[in-house]
C-alpha cells in the first residue's frame, strides 16, 4: 500500500536549476565548495590552474538546485551560480542546502 | 600575452559591485576563513539594500586588516589597534554614515582593547566585525589574548598558559547593544547577523570564528581549512540569549554561537541631539 498521496500537480512542480561558473584561476583548491554542495555536484579536478592549484569541475551539472552554497562558501570569490534559462526540470522534492 | 588579470576579467563574479575585483586574487592562504567573513558581509550589504555611498569601512593591521582594501566602499587601512579610534572620528564627523570596523582579534582586542572597551561604553554607533582566528596570524603565529589555554603558538612552544578573553562577555559588560558569534561555516546565519547589526543604532559586535590553517592549525596539528570547517560543524551549538559569561572557548572545545545581546541604549551621537 502506498501511504503517500501523489500530488496532483507533480508534473508542474519546477525545481530551480543552476548554472555553475568557476573562475578557475582564482581558485586555491580549498575544497569547501565540493564538501558542502548538498547535491554532490562538484569534484576537485586533476587539472592545475595558473597558480598551481586544482580547481573543482562540475561532475553532476543537472543536479544543481541553485542553492548558492558553493558561492557563499568560496573564500576566493571563484565560483558563482546563475539560474538556468530552461528552468523546467521536473522533480518531486528538492533538498534545501545551507547551514 | 594573456595575464592572470586579463583572463579573469572575462568572467565577472556577482559580488563585483562590492569587491575591488582588480585586487583579487587576495593575499589570504588557501582555506583561510577571512574571505568567507567578507562574502557574508558583502551579501549582507546587498540583501539589506544599503546605499554603498553611505558606508565606510575601517581596518587595522593584520591578515584581517586587509579586508578594507578589498571592499569597494570608502575604505581606511589604519594603524595597528586604532581602527575603532579612526572609526569613531568618522562617525562623529559624519553621523549619517554607517561605519564598519573589520579587523582581527589581535588588532581589536589586544593592542586595540582599550578602544574597544570605551567605544562600547560610549555606545558609538558602529558595527565591529572581529575575525577571531585565535592568533596573531600576519606576523607569524604569536600568542594572542584569544589563544585558548594550552594551545601552541610560535611564542608558546609549550602551550599557552594565559587564560583567553571571552570577546562577547567583554563587549556585553562594556555596554555593546548587539553581540553575536558565528563561525565561517555558518555563513547564512552570519550574514543575517550582519544585516541585523547594520540596522542597529549603537556599538554592535559580531565575532567570527575563522580558520587560520597557516599558523594556528599548523602549529596545533589541526589540519587544513576544511578540517577546521568540519570541526566547526561537529563542535558548535547555537544558544541565542546565552549569558555571555558562559562563552569561553577552550582548546578544541565546544563553541557556543548565536545572538547573545540585542538591547537599546542611546548612542554617542544621539546624545548630542
Ligand atoms: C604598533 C604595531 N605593533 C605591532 C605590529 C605588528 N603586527 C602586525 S599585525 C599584528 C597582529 C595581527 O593579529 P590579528 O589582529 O589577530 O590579525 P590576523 O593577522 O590574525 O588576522 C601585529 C602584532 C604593528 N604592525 N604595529
Ligand atoms: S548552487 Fe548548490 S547545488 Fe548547485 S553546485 Fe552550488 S552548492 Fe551545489
Ligand atoms: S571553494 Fe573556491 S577556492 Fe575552494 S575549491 Fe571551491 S572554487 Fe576553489
Ligand atoms: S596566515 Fe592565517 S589568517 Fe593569515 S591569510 Fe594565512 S590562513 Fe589566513
Ligand atoms: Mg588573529
Amino acid at each position: 500500500m502506498n501511504l503517500w498521496r501523489k500530488p496532483l500537480d507533480l508534473q508542474d512542480i519546477k525545481v530551480a536549476r543552476g548554472e555553475i561558473h568557476i573562475i578557475k584561476d582564482l581558485c586555491k583548491g580549498c575544497g569547501f565548495c565540493v564538501e558542502y554542495c548538498p547535491k554532490d555536484v562538484l569534484e576537485i579536478s586533476e587539472e592545475f590552474n595558473t597558480k598551481g592549484y586544482h580547481p573543482p569541475y562540475i561532475k553532476n551539472p543537472d543536479e544543481c538546485v541553485e542553492c548558492h552554497l558553493c558561492e557563499m562558501l568560496c573564500p576566493e570569490f571563484a565560483i558563482y551560480v546563475t539560474l538556468k534559462e530552461d528552468n523546467n526540470v521536473v522533480k518531486s522534492a528538492s533538498e534545501e542546502g545551507g547551514q | 600575452m594573456e595575464t592572470l588579470k586579463t583572463k579573469k576579467m572575462k568572467e565577472v563574479h556577482p559580488m563585483e559591485d562590492v569587491l575591488r575585483m582588480n585586487r583579487i586574487p587576495h593575499i589570504w592562504c588557501p582555506g583561510c576563513g577571512i574571505g568567507l567573513a567578507v562574502t557574508a558581509f558583502a551579501a549582507a550589504l546587498e540583501k539589506a539594500k544599503i546605499d554603498l555611498n553611505k558606508v565606510a569601512i575601517v581596518s587595522g593591521i593584520g591578515c584581517t586588516g586587509r579586508v578594507a582594501g578589498y571592499i569597494k566602499l570608502d575604505s581606511f587601512h589604519t594603524t595597528h589597534g586604532r581602527a575603532i579610534a579612526f572609526a569613531t572620528g568618522i562617525k562623529v564627523a559624519n553621523p549619517d554614515l554607517k561605519v564598519v570596523v573589520f579587523s582581527g582579534d589581535g588588532d581589536l582586542i589586544s593592542i586595540g582593547g582599550n578602544h574597544f572597551i570605551h567605544a562600547a561604553r560610549r555606545n558609538i554607533d558602529m558595527l565591529v566585525v572581529c575575525v577571531n582566528n585565535f592568533i596573531y596570524a600576519m606576523t607569524g603565529g604569536q600568542v594572542a589574548p584569544t589563544t585558548p589555554l594550552a594551545a601552541y603558538a610560535t611564542t608558546c612552544p609549550f602551550g599557552s598558559v594565559e587564560p583567553p578573553i571571552n570577546i562577547p562577555y567583554l563587549a556585553d559588560s562594556s555596554g555593546a547593544v548587539y553581540v553575536a558569534r558565528w563561525t565561517t561555516l555558518h555563513i547564512r546565519r552570519l550574514t543575517n547577523s550582519f544585516i541585523e547589526a547594520l540596522d542597529k543604532k549603537g556599538f554592535s559586535v559580531v565575532e567570527v570564528i575563522s580558520p587560520c590553517p597557516q599558523y594556528y592549525s599548523r602549529i596545533n596539528r589541526l589540519g587544513d581549512g576544511l578540517d577546521m570547517m568540519k570541526f566547526y560543524h561537529d563542535n558548535t551549538e547555537i544558544r541565542h540569549g546565552e549569558d555571555t559569561k558562559n562563552l569561553d572557548i577552550g582548546f578544541q572545545g565546544k563553541i557556543i554561537m548565536g545572538k547573545f545581546i540585542d538591547r537599546e541604549r542611546p548612542s554617542y551621537t544621539e546624545r548630542f541631539d
